[in-house]
């Protein structure tokens, strides 16, 4: 293994909705309107609880880690092998609310278990670093 | 609607296909000839191959005289190796239907 395996990853997403906090807050924190736009689950807004997103494609583990009414939103996210977390942070804006939602946690070897359970060639992609170096 | 990652992993899901795109990451260019003699199939089925790898934008072509090189294109495995790129689609998807579904809670 390099020294690259071990670094985390982020993603960062950011945009604004012309809504308020609340209203946000809600389709982020309410199972039946988190479940219109991400997966069903089994969400409760309670520090430690752990609950379930389920997709068609298989599910993701998670466990609620920080809750602040209409500011902020963490929960981990754990799906084959890949262990990350997903913070949700609202900022009021003058025509609604800027959402920034992170995703942090990901290793290039995270990444290669995710993709080789998903379709199932973990062999390949076991391979994958001294394939791609060569390439380069 | 196929996303190139999704052409990406057709092309690869095929033992025989993502046989012969190692050889090639292993090996550099060859010719199909070369890529056949260890393939274990047929020129014109690894010729096919080639073909699928190529129009998935994993493999360049090179004509020199009667001989086709082959040879893998650089970065033709960047979206599997950046996870985070996937991720911000996924995301952003996401967003999408946050957005739809915020307008439907007003009426």
């Amino acid at each position: 293994m390099t020294a690259t395996s071990t670094e985390t990853r982020s993603v960062v997403i950011e945009r604004d909705f012309a809504h308020a906090p609340d209203k946000l807050w809600r389709a982020l924190t309410q199972p039946h309107l988190i479940a219109e736009w991400l997966m069903k689950n089994d969400f409760v807004p309670a520090i430690d609880h752990r609950f379930t997103l389920t997709g068609d494609w298989g599910s993701v583990d998670c466990t609620v880690l920080e809750i602040e009414p209409q500011r902020s939103l963490a929960y981990s996210w754990d799906a084959m092998g890949l262990e990350s977390v997903v913070t949700w942070t609202l900022t009021p804006s003058g025509t609604g609310t800027h959402v920034r939602v992170e995703q942090a946690g990901f290793r290039p070897d995270q990444q290669q278990a995710f993709v080789g359970a998903k379709f199932g060639w973990q062999k390949f992609l076991g391979n994958l670093d001294e394939i791609a170096g060569r390439i380069d | 609607m196929s996303t190139p990652h999704d052409i990406l992993f057709s092309a690869l899901a095929d033992p025989t296909r993502r046989g012969i795109f190692e050889r090639l990451c292993r090996g550099g260019e060859q010719t199909v000839g070369g890529l056949t003699a260890t393939a274990g199939v047929s020129q014109p089925a690894v010729s096919k191959h080639l073909g699928v790898l190529k129009q998935a934008g994993l493999v360049l072509d090179r004509h020199e005289g009667r001989q086709t090189h082959y040879s893998v294109r650089r970065d033709a495995l960047a979206p599997l190796v950046d996870w985070t790129s996937q991720m911000t689609g996924f995301w952003e998807s996401r967003f999408d239907d946050l957005e739809d579904l915020l307008k439907r809670m007003d009426q």
